[in-house]
């Protein structure tokens, strides 16, 4: 499940006023990427058991490269930290700032999907090569919708916090909140990822 | 992105909704008008459900393949699987009730995200309609309700494409609703309202919640692997090309054995509800149930491979899922007990309500037994993949969860519509279910023990005597749907008027007018702390009355 | 009065796991132990059943709102003494029938080893697998009669059954087996998931592409016995039937010489 639907906004019928939208929204999200976490899970089980019962004969074996892929993952955990900064920004109302680190966060997204594509491209397997190919493109191509969803995301919401006009300020962070839980959680997958699939 | 959109741009004023009978055609964000748009589509589709069962008993009641022919008969029992779990019993023991009663329940006005509400209620009837639609179009999927690779991609691709699409839909919406329960019981809880006060439907809905964000998403990820294999043609689950079959069963029981506490957990917490009401008592063992329910659904997670005993799991794999499904008779008997234990001592009615409560005790009590013989892997070899499954679970899925949802629509009723539903109908539909499901039922136990195997269109003709007596209890259920339907739909015109509180009942959707108004208490949200509170006279109640007094408090009877 | 309704339940349900048969007649070692275990689930489910059964109508009778009655019932909220009691026979109940469980299937070689291949008949590449279940290993009792079972080959395929005797390199459609001999049957499927079902053995596995298995029973009742497919693989999966024919040896030599003499000239 990858479609993001929208959460609601503030629910005028609302009994007590003494809780903040913000939280159910947020609560909302979490629980959904718990969801979206299971469908991970599922893959790797799927890998691990794949893995570990049908050993692939010995000339289909290949050996990844890693510089590629480390890179990728110092991309993302860098990016981790450049909207950690935005988010800084924005609670200060330094709406210039977090529009600055937004694009970077963005910029780095991006350098993600490609130096991945260009992985795509070198790997001397494709997708219906073996149990192995296929495990491997479903894992880090589910992986890098996420990203591309990520990225999109980022860049409404670059656009949204421009100082006069846009929506998001230092008074509503709500989706410059949830656009960062939902980053943070697509770069956990991936560390986890490149453990299971690299490094194992 | 919505989240580019303003807040006010995207807000639906309630007034701007429809009025009348078409708001239930609409986009409408009221809770309730959700609740009964799962109600009346999962009737609906019960219905179609329950024709392609004719259509497999009618077939079945000659040894040899003749009413059908035998790929269609496939794709009946097929659609007739997905349609009953995927269409019926899961978006209304979840999505009709839970919506209609959760807001009450907690003292709020609507769900946590009335927007995400609709929009996973209106994911299920184009879903629905697709799936029905490839039977006509390119042929339904074949494989069964469980899609098992490789048959799953062997068969013509066309209608097995349709029905993941229409599952990973369904499975969104599940998704969606769960999240939204979650949220709703944690944190719209009107204040002063603890965890342990709340009626024993909010637990059940919070812990079968909690299975459906666990759960739900694997399967959709399974499903994705499988349509991979069909249209890209990699080989997860192809052993042709290297994959593995079991990895699927894994993957697939993972979800779907927490689906069957998805379907039942709901229907033990409406009758926690029913059964206090009509018997006069306190819901007897209160926290016991709420322990039992969070053990179920910690054991329903890791017993899935107690369906693939046969497949080839070595000994170890077995002995464990043995025991850990052997262990969830603990629980649910417990809860059998607290039910049993609060009928004893009650004033019971006997109205259509508690008569299909109780039959649900009896059918699901027989139907965990023979659970929990299915669980020991020595028996289960024998008839695994037999009728002896068959009638396991009907006795559970109908005998359970179907004999639940009728007794809800008896209780809840009046408070839908404001109308009384005919008692005298009420108890032949009783009478005739009961029979004809039991009929139907009972004798595939034999079948299964003697040698017919599941999903064939045809038998060995020693089969012919009980599956006809099978066929005959099916037509006698078709028969009783008519009383029913003919009750519901002349008694929402005629019935005598209800009144707010016909059953006397101090659950807050009692207290209130009967239909509800939009944000369904005129003044603030009643505090009932104790919601099984009979027997205590009124001054021990704590119902604190709305600041406008307009809500009624029951009186002493 | 409760108590004497309580033994009379239990001895009722006794009786009726003892003498009320629903099974088809026993044809393997396996079977008779199979059905020791049935009888006991089917007493207690029958105490379980008609006591549950007996108690809700019990009250729906006994508590029932009488004409003219009104107010609540008594509001008895929980009773722990009585919660944990009726916890704790339930976990009795299935303890005793898991451990019961287990030893059965122990009985029935569950937990043995597999023993197939032992008799280097065929050739296994490395990095298959072998999957069994119960049966996988030796039938205990058997064991002492036979210790060198007779190995068959079992190829299932949309939509039959072919049964492949290394031995006298026969090639049959219906399987043939002495009484009282182990037969060791790996089985391998062309297309898609069959099972290999006899009613009469209580014995079923799966027969999985891309994964044997192997099923070991020991037949002790000749005739002829249904072979039914159990797991969907297709339109003609209720016609994907086969027969087991149980022979007294001597009977079976002759059915065995003569085919695979046939066989063996036309080679
Ligand atoms: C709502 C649905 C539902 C529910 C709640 C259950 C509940 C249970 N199920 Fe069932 N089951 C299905 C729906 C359901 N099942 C379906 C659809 C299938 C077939 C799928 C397919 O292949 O298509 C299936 C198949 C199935 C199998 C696989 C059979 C096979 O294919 O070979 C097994 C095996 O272990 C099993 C076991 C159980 C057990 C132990 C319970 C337990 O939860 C039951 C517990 C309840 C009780 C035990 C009764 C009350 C308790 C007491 C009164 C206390 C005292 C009792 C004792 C001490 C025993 N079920
Ligand atoms: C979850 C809920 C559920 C429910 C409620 C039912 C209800 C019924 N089921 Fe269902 N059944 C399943 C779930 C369910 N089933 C599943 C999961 C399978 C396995 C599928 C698989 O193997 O993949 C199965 C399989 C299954 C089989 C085995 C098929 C096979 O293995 O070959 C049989 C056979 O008797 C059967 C019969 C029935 C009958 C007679 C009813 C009756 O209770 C139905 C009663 C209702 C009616 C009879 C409706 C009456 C109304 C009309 C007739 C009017 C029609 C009007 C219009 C359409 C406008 N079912
Ligand atoms: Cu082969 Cu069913
Ligand atoms: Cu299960």
């Amino acid at each position: 499940m990858t479609t993001i639907t929208p959460l609601d906004e503030t629910n005028k019928v609302q009994v007590s006023k003494d809780q903040e939208h913000e939280d159910h929204r947020l609560f909302g999200l979490v629980a959904f990427l718990v969801a979206d976490g299971m469908t991970f899970a599922g893959f790797f089980a799927a890998y691990l058991t794949f893995k570990s019962v049908n050993p692939l004969l010995p000339d289909a074996v290949y050996e990844l490269e890693l510089p590629l892929p480390t890179l990728n993952t110092v991309l993302l955990l860098v990016s981790s930290a450049t909207f950690h900064r935005a988010s800084k920004a924005l609670k200060i109302s330094d709406s210039k700032e977090c529009q600055r680190w937004l694009m970077i966060t963005a910029g780095l997204g991006l350098a993600f999907l490609i130096s991945q594509m260009f992985e795509y491209f070198t790997l001397p397997f494709g997708l219906t090569d073996n149990l192995y190919a296929s495990t491997f493109y479903a894992l880090t191509g589910f992986h890098g919708l996420h990203v591309t969803l990520g990225a999109f995301m980022i860049l409404i919401v670059w656009w949204q916090a421009r100082s006069p006009g846009g929506r998001i300020t230092s008074e509503n962070q709500f989706p410059l909140e949830a656009a960062e839980l939902y980053w943070h959680f697509v770069d956990g997958i991936w560390v986890i990822l490149f453990i299971i699939l690299y490094l194992l | 992105m919505t989240f580019a959109n303003s807040p006010q741009a995207n807000q639906v004023s309630p007034s701007l909704q429809p009025k009348g009978w078409l708001r239930y055609l609409s986009f409408s964000l009221d809770h309730k008008v959700i609740g009964l748009q799962y109600l009346v589509c999962g009737f609906l589709f019960y219905l179609i459900g329950g024709a392609l069962a004719s259509a497999i008993r009618i077939e079945l009641s000659s040894p040899i393949s003749d009413f059908l022919a035998r790929d269609v008969y496939n794709q009946v029992l097929t659609l007739h699987g997905t349609i009953m779990i995927f269409l019926w019993i899961v978006p209304v023991v979840n999505g009709a009730f839970g919506n209609y009663l959760i807001p009450f329940y907690v003292g709020a006005r609507d769900m946590a995200f009335p927007r995400l509400n609709a929009v996973a209620f209106w994911l299920i009837p184009p879903a629905g309609l697709m799936l029905i639609s490839s039977y006509f179009i390119t042929g339904a999927a074949e494989s069964g309700w469980t899609a098992y690779p490789p048959l799953s991609i062997t068969t013509p691709a066309a209608g097995q494409i349709i029905w993941i699409l229409s599952v990973l839909l369904l499975g969104g919406s599940s998704i969606f609703g769960g999240i939204n329960f979650i949220a709703t019981i944690l944190k719209l809880r009107r204040p002063g309202l603890k965890l342990m006060q709340l009626p024993m439907y909010c637990w059940a809905m919070l812990g079968t919640s909690i299975l459906v964000v666990l759960s739900t998403p694997v399967l959709a990820g399974t499903l994705i692997l499988l349509s991979f294999d069909i249209v890209a043609h990699t080989g997860f689950f192809n052993p042709t090309l290297g994959g593995n079959v079991i990895v699927y069963q894994h993957l697939f029981w993972f979800y779907s054995h927490p689906a069957v506490y998805i379907m039942v957990l709901p229907a033990f917490g409406l009758v926690s509800e029913i059964l206090p009401v009509h018997c006069r008592k306190p819901l007897f063992g209160y926290a016991t149930m709420v322990y039992s329910i969070m053990a179920i659904v910690v054991l329903g997670l890791m017993v899935w491979a107690h369906h693939m005993f046969t497949s080839g799991t070595p000994p170890w794999m077995r002995l464990f899922f043995t025991i850990a499904t052997s262990f969830i008779a603990v629980p649910t008997g417990i809860k059998f007990f607290n039910w049993v234990a609060t009928l004893w001592g009650g004033r019971i009615s006997l109205n259509s309500a508690v008569l299909f409560s109780c039959g649900f005790i009896v059918n699901f009590v027989l139907g965990g037994i023979t659970g929990v013989a299915l669980a020991q892997v020595p028996f289960d070899v024998h008839v695994h993949d037999t009728y002896f499954v068959v009638a396991h679970f009907h006795y559970i899925v109908y005998g359970g969860s179907v004999f639940v949802i009728f007794s809800s629509i008896y209780h809840w009723y009046p408070k839908f519509t404001g109308k009384m539903l005919n008692e005298h109908l009420g108890r032949f539909h009783f009478v005739l279910t009961f029979i004809g499901f039991n009929l139907c039922f009972a004798p595939q136990h034999w079948l299964g023990l003697n040698g017919m195997p599941r999903r064939v269109a045809e038998y060995d003709p020693q089969f012919a005597f009980v599956n006809q007596l099978s066929s005959v209890g099916a037509l006698i259920m078709a028969i009783s749907t008519l009383p029913f339907l003919w009750n519901v739909i002349q008694s929402a015109f005629n019935g005598d008027v209800a009144g707010d509180n016909p059953w006397q009942g101090l659950t807050p959707e009692w207290l209130t007018s009967s239909p509800p108004p939009v944000e369904n208490w005129q003044g603030e949200a009643p505090l009932v702390t104790e919601p099984y509170g009979y027997g205590i006279t009124n001054e021990e109640l704590a119902v604190e009355p709305s600041i406008n007094d307009d809500i009624q408090i029951p009186q002493d009877k | 009065m409760t108590i004497l309704l309580c033994i009379a339940l239990v001895l009722g349900g006794t009786w009726v796991g003892q003498h009320v048969n629903l099974l088809p007649i026993s044809a393997s070692s396996n079977a008779p132990v199979y059905d020791e275990l049935f009888r006991v689930l089917l007493s207690i489910g029958t105490i379980l059943f008609v006591g549950m059964l007996g108690l809700v109508i019990y009250s729906l009778i006994k508590f029932r709102r009488r004409p003219g009655q009104t107010g609540d019932g008594l509001a008895i909220e929980g009773n722990l003494p009585l919660e944990i009691f009726w916890t704790a026979v339930p976990a009795i109940v299935i303890l005793f029938v898991g451990l019961y469980s287990y030893d059965i299937y122990d009985r029935m070689g569950g937990m043995q080893p597999l023993q197939h291949g032992e008799h280097g008949h065929q050739k296994m590449s490395t990095n298959q697998r072998i999957w069994g279940g119960i049966g996988s290993g030796t039938v205990s009792q058997a064991e002492s009669k036979s210790n060198n079972p007779l190995p068959v080959e079992v190829t299932a395929m949309q939509f039959a059954f072919l049964f492949h005797y290394p031995k006298g390199n026969i090639i049959s459609g219906e399987l043939h087996v002495p009484t009282g001999q182990q037969v060791s049957m790996k089985m391998e499927s062309k297309d898609v998931i069959h099972a290999f079902w006899v009613p009469e053995f209580r014995l079923k596995q799966d027969i999985i592409p891309g994964q044997p298995t192997v099923l070991n029973f020991t037949p002790t009742k000749p005739g002829r016995y249904p072979i039914v497919c159990a797991e969907l693989c297709g339109p003609y999966h209720g016609g994907m039937r086969s027969a087991v024919v149980v022979e007294e040896p001597a009977e079976y030599e002759s059915w065995y010489s003569k085919n695979s003499k046939e066989i063996i000239s036309e080679a």
